[in-house]
């Protein structure tokens, strides 16, 4: 977002070379001309576009006492046609790690797999299992080495090792983050409130599925792009099992059932004389 | 608007980055380390795009060790910005890494001292630099109240009130920061300045 800076200007340049010298030093971040009179539906439109994230998805996991929980929705979309509402979002790496899959479904799904591979290589060249931080690295270098060339993957690692649950996310442009509660997507802002504000390290299993399956519908209901099958899977010291798999619209009912409406006069035949 | 801020004083030097990771709107998380230790005695408080940062930062470190490895005495603070910057330099004109740096080190010959390295491979050795929207604020507040040789209490009290500066004046100021010290003892975390606790 261009923010107004003309109350700071200088003359002098302050770092030779830049065209905006009042830029941070980088390429200036998307950004569209403030409209100056009418279209201000179009300004409003344009600028929640800009900042929405841009993978038409809502995937989420969070650590707990218990583990790791990883749920996701199963909608795939195309611009405005929704191609598909059985999409495989949590993908499995092998028995005790789940990544999940937010942006280009064939990058993810590849690449996801190609780690399963180099996970198994790892385990046999070393004769242990690989720890989920090194898997998560093992993904991001390779996304960081195809930087700018056009994948998209914005996803999580999660998955339990030596040291006990572990849950990074790593994403396309080359980041890795190591954290407790991730949810990435364009649905991931409306997650992310609800998860936010029900989440508590001592939640049992079945409270943590809850509060995963939950945060899901809520973004399924807002973000067009999110919606189909709220999977929860749970990842423990076993390893991971799929909790359940609920369609959106019938959660929708369960968590809001209707209502008989309140019929103040019920229309009946007119008397006649 | 990420920050990244440092300063020299009597006998060490002070690092103050903030912790958030951001992706447009959404604030990942709060307490992102940004600032490495390089070795014992140096610590790089790096600013910048996601992935280059923290590759870039642990290629510097690995080379940094691999010199201590092979020829049995670290790196001189300056030897390891000047690396850094010509590192910086080769990639420039092709792959470039969006990276801004605020260098700090310390040795027993020639004390405490700050480099600032641009993400374009500028170099200068300095006794403050600040990098990111905060410098705007923490440059000119550093400029009036720094003097030379100040005490370690001193140079937090001026970290403490450049981070007030940026929170109170910065439209998306980071909620976290994490102050890193470097003297004779070693490079360490000196403490955490938070408003929110994740």
């Amino acid at each position: 977002m261009k923010l107004d800076f003309s109350g700071l200007e200088s003359s002098a340049p302050l770092y030779g070379g830049n065209d905006n010298l009042l830029s941070d030093g980088f390429s200036d971040a998307p950004s569209f001309d403030l409209p100056v009179t009418s279209d201000f539906d179009g300004f409003q439109k344009n600028s929640i576009q800009m900042v929405k994230p841009a993978k038409g998805t809502t995937t989420l996991a969070f650590i707990f006492k218990d583990g790791v929980m990883v749920a996701a929705d199963s909608r795939a979309s195309m611009g405005g046609y929704i191609s598909s509402q059985s999409v495989k979002k949590i993908i499995e790496i092998n028995p005790y790690m789940l990544g999940t899959m937010a942006g280009g479904a064939a990058d993810c799904q590849f690449w996801h797999r190609n780690l399963g591979i180099k996970c198994r290589l790892h385990e046999l060249a070393n004769k242990r299992r690989i720890s989920v931080t090194g898997a998560s690295k093992l993904l991001a270098n390779i996304l960081y080495s195809y930087r700018g060339m056009g994948l998209s993957v914005g996803t999580m690692i999660a998955g339990w090792d030596e040291k006990g649950p572990g849950l990074y996310y790593v994403d396309s442009e080359g980041g890795r983050l190591k954290g407790t509660k991730f949810s990435v997507g364009s649905g991931s802002p409306y997650a992310y409130g609800v998860l936010d504000s029900g989440y508590n390290y001592d939640m049992s299993i079945d409270e943590a599925a809850e509060l995963a399956r939950r945060a899901i519908y809520h973004a399924t209901f807002r973000d067009g792009a999110s919606g189909g099958v709220a999977s929860v899977y749970h990842v423990g010291p076993t390893g991971w099992t799929k909790l359940s798999g609920d369609d959106v619209g019938e959660l929708h009912y369960s968590y809001y059932p209707v209502e008989p409406a309140v019929v103040e006069h019920e229309m009946t035949e007119a008397v006649t004389a | 608007m990420e920050c990244v801020f440092g300063m020299v004083g009597k006998g060490f030097a002070l690092v103050v980055a903030d912790t958030s990771a951001v992706n447009s709107i959404l604030v990942h998380k709060s307490n992102e380390d940004k600032i490495m230790v390089l070795d014992q005695h140096k610590l790089m408080g790096a600013s910048g795009e996601a992935g280059d940062r923290a590759q870039f930062t642990e290629y510097i470190q690995k080379n940094v060790s691999l010199y201590q490895f092979r020829n049995g005495i670290p790196l001189t603070t300056s030897a390891a910005a000047n690396f850094m910057r010509n590192e910086l330099a080769t990639a420039l004109r092709k792959n470039p890494y969006q990276v801004n740096i605020v260098l700090a080190g310390y040795e027993k010959e020639t004390g405490p001292s700050l480099y600032f390295i641009d993400y374009i491979a500028t170099l200068h050795k300095v006794d403050k630099a600040a990098f990111g929207y905060g410098s705007y604020f923490a440059l000119s507040m550093m400029d009036r109240h720094y003097h030379p040789d100040m005490t370690v209490d001193e140079a937090i009290k001026l970290a403490d009130q450049c981070i007030e500066e940026i929170r109170s004046r910065l439209v998306v100021a980071p909620q976290n920061f994490i102050i890193k010290i470097v003297d004779q003892d070693g490079a360490r975390e000196h403490s955490w300045r938070r408003t929110t606790k994740e």
